[in-house]
């Protein structure tokens, strides 16, 4: 399904998605306020879940409870079939979970392919003590990662920059390099936090291509502003108000929801008008990669 | 021309022990963002395990690596025990602490080794290099060598480290960004505790340096060295290894000359003016650009 620059990263066939991630009614109470109550969402495998809703909706607590940063009050976690019950940040990128950050996150004092190399980690075969002692093993293991570092990069198009500090690269190059360095670790899912932010209308369509290229090996949850990308990228859309699960359902199937379009009046996004336009081009196409990505 | 040389030298031998003394700083900078005050202390007690095991009819250089182990185990406890829980607290709270640590340790040293200076007996001669008839470069010594030597290998070992090995990535990505380091994976506490095992051996080489090259131990003997080696470490911006170095290498010149041709007594003086100068001028150090990071 990948076009040329993709190929490059295709995995190994048993790498295919079979992953599921369900979340139960989850409720999330921050000292008495209550964020999140009894949401329920399921993370297909291989589809781009989508996850919208008004400004303080709890589309942010939720992802973090999906990666394991905020503990729900009540509520199951099922990942690959098993229930996570005390699911640790640290423990994510070993259950095949990847998740990017709402800002960059990157490491201001490494150079762009070391940070990507950081995200590849967990592939390194040496042990912690052989990688202090034991050289010529820890050598090829570090060989290893650069080269999985640079296939990422150029997946997204950022090979130029590896040896460039992420300080001095313009904010959208730098949103390339997070998500690189998530994909990097070859998760089963990823996890997306407002990965359009600060990007052009150009960036952010290359970014919708990326992601239905992506959701080919691996599933995806989106937490957008951005309705046109969400519609036009999302397999299945949970929206949330008020922290309460007010639809689930395809991209047409929202649009169609009244209660959506009410959730969202005196906010400065309207569904219906932003969506519209966008109707049907959500692409069954090959996706044409991301070769054309502005550097 | 005579003086200036021998002053010269003088002042790289002196510059490398400062330099060891920083590195260790810097070392648990990198990783905690805590200055240690309980470096001297630290290194005095370890020495002060050196010399019990010369005493027991072991040579220098069994001690010498008893002390580097003792300090790496000694690193780590105190990590683990004292240090973790102000972790990420108000720095005040940390910088407390090792100041704390830096009294208990010097007393309990005290107690079980007593108060008196003793000799300690360096592993190379300390006879300075005779270059010509009547003109002997007192601060020249095999000794002398084998410190600079020494802490120059340290150097070289450590950016290797955390240049080119898998291991000094994490630790690398743990000191910029803890918690997105945890969402990579990577295991954030075992690597400041790794880090503090690291300083506490350099500071153990730096303690066994510095009383090999004026003869004598007590319990406080390192004391002025925690001034010195702080200036030094700020010199270089605190957070490179290379930075350190050449901060201490600076610092040991300049206090030589001071030395030299002003007075002995102005040295502690001297060593503030600098510190002062630096945080007046470069508050990031000498080296405060991207490129000094890169170590």
């Amino acid at each position: 399904m990948a076009e040329a620059p993709l190929d490059r990263t295709t995995p190994p066939p048993d790498r295919a998605p079979t992953a599921r991630l369900e979340m139960t009614d989850i409720s999330v109470a921050f000292g008495g306020v209550t964020a999140l109550e009894a949401v329920s969402l399921t993370v297909e495998p291989g589809q781009v879940h989508g996850l919208i809703g008004p400004n303080g909706a709890g589309k942010t607590t939720m992802f973090n409870v999906a990666c394991g940063l905020v503990r729900p009050s009540s509520g199951r976690i099922a990942w690959k079939g098993s229930e996570l019950r005390r699911l640790r940040p640290a423990q994510l990128t070993r259950l095949g979970i990847a998740r990017t950050l709402q800002g960059v996150g990157l490491f201001a004092g490494m150079t762009v392919l070391e940070n990507v190399m950081v995200g590849a980690h967990r592939h390194a075969r040496s042990g912690f003590l052989s990688a202090l002692f034991a050289i010529p093993t820890a050598d090829k293991d570090e060989e290893r990662l650069r080269e999985r570092a640079m296939t990422a990069l150029a997946e997204l198009d950022a090979t130029a920059y590896a040896e460039r500090y992420p300080g001095s690269l313009p904010y959208p190059v730098q949103k390339r390099v997070a998500l690189a360095r998530a994909l990097v670790a070859e998760p089963d899912l990823l996890l997306l936090d407002e990965p359009a932010s600060g990007l052009s209308e150009d960036e952010m369509h290359e970014l919708g291509e990326l992601i239905r290229t992506l959701s080919a090996r691996m599933s995806v949850l989106l937490v957008e502003h951005h309705m046109d990308l969400v519609m036009r990228v999302c397999d299945r859309i949970t929206v949330l108000d008020s922290g309460k699960p007010i639809a689930v359902g395809t991209p047409e199937e929202i649009r169609a929801n009244p209660a959506v379009t009410e959730a969202y009046l005196g906010d400065d996004v309207d569904v219906a008008a932003h969506t519209t336009e966008f109707g049907s081009t959500r692409s069954e196409t090959a996706p044409t990669g991301t070769e054309g990505a502005s550097a | 021309m005579e003086q200036f040389i021998s002053l010269t030298l003088g002042g790289v031998v002196n510059g490398s022990v400062y330099a060891a003394f920083a590195l260790a700083l810097v070392l648990i900078w990198r990783s905690t963002r805590i200055v240690n005050f309980a470096q001297g202390s630290m290194a005095a007690a370890t020495t002060f395990i050196a010399v019990a095991v010369i005493d027991a009819g072991g040579s220098y250089w069994l001690a010498l690596v008893v002390a580097l182990l003792s300090g790496l185990v000694m690193g780590a406890l105190i990590e683990r025990v004292v240090i973790r829980p102000v972790e990420g607290g108000p720095e005040l709270n940390a910088v407390i602490v090792t100041l704390g640590l830096f009294v208990a340790i010097q007393g309990i040293v005290a107690l079980v080794a007593g108060v008196d200076e003793r000799a300690f007996v360096p592993p190379f001669s300390t006879v300075g290099y005779e270059v010509r008839e009547g003109f002997t470069l007192l601060s020249l010594s095999r000794n002398s060598i084998w410190t600079v030597g020494a802490v120059l290998v340290t150097m070289l070992a450590l950016i290797a480290l955390f240049r080119f090995t898998r291991l000094g990535l994490a630790m690398r990505a743990s000191a910029f960004g803890q918690e997105v380091a945890r969402l990579l994976g990577v295991r954030v506490g075992r690597m400041l505790t790794l880090g503090w095992a690291l300083a506490a051996a350099v500071g153990a080489l730096a303690g066994m340096l510095i009383a090999g090259d004026v003869s004598f131990i007590g319990p406080t003997f390192m004391d002025t060295l925690i001034v010195f080696g702080f200036v030094a470490a700020v010199l270089g911006g605190l957070d490179s290894p290379i930075g350190a170095v050449v901060g201490g290498l600076l610092l040991g010149l300049a206090l030589n000359y001071v030395r030299g041709y002003l007075d002995d007594s102005l040295l502690g003086m001297a060593a503030l003016v600098i510190l002062v100068v630096v945080l007046l001028v470069r508050p990031g150090g000498l080296f405060s650009t991207t490129a000094a990071r890169r170590a």
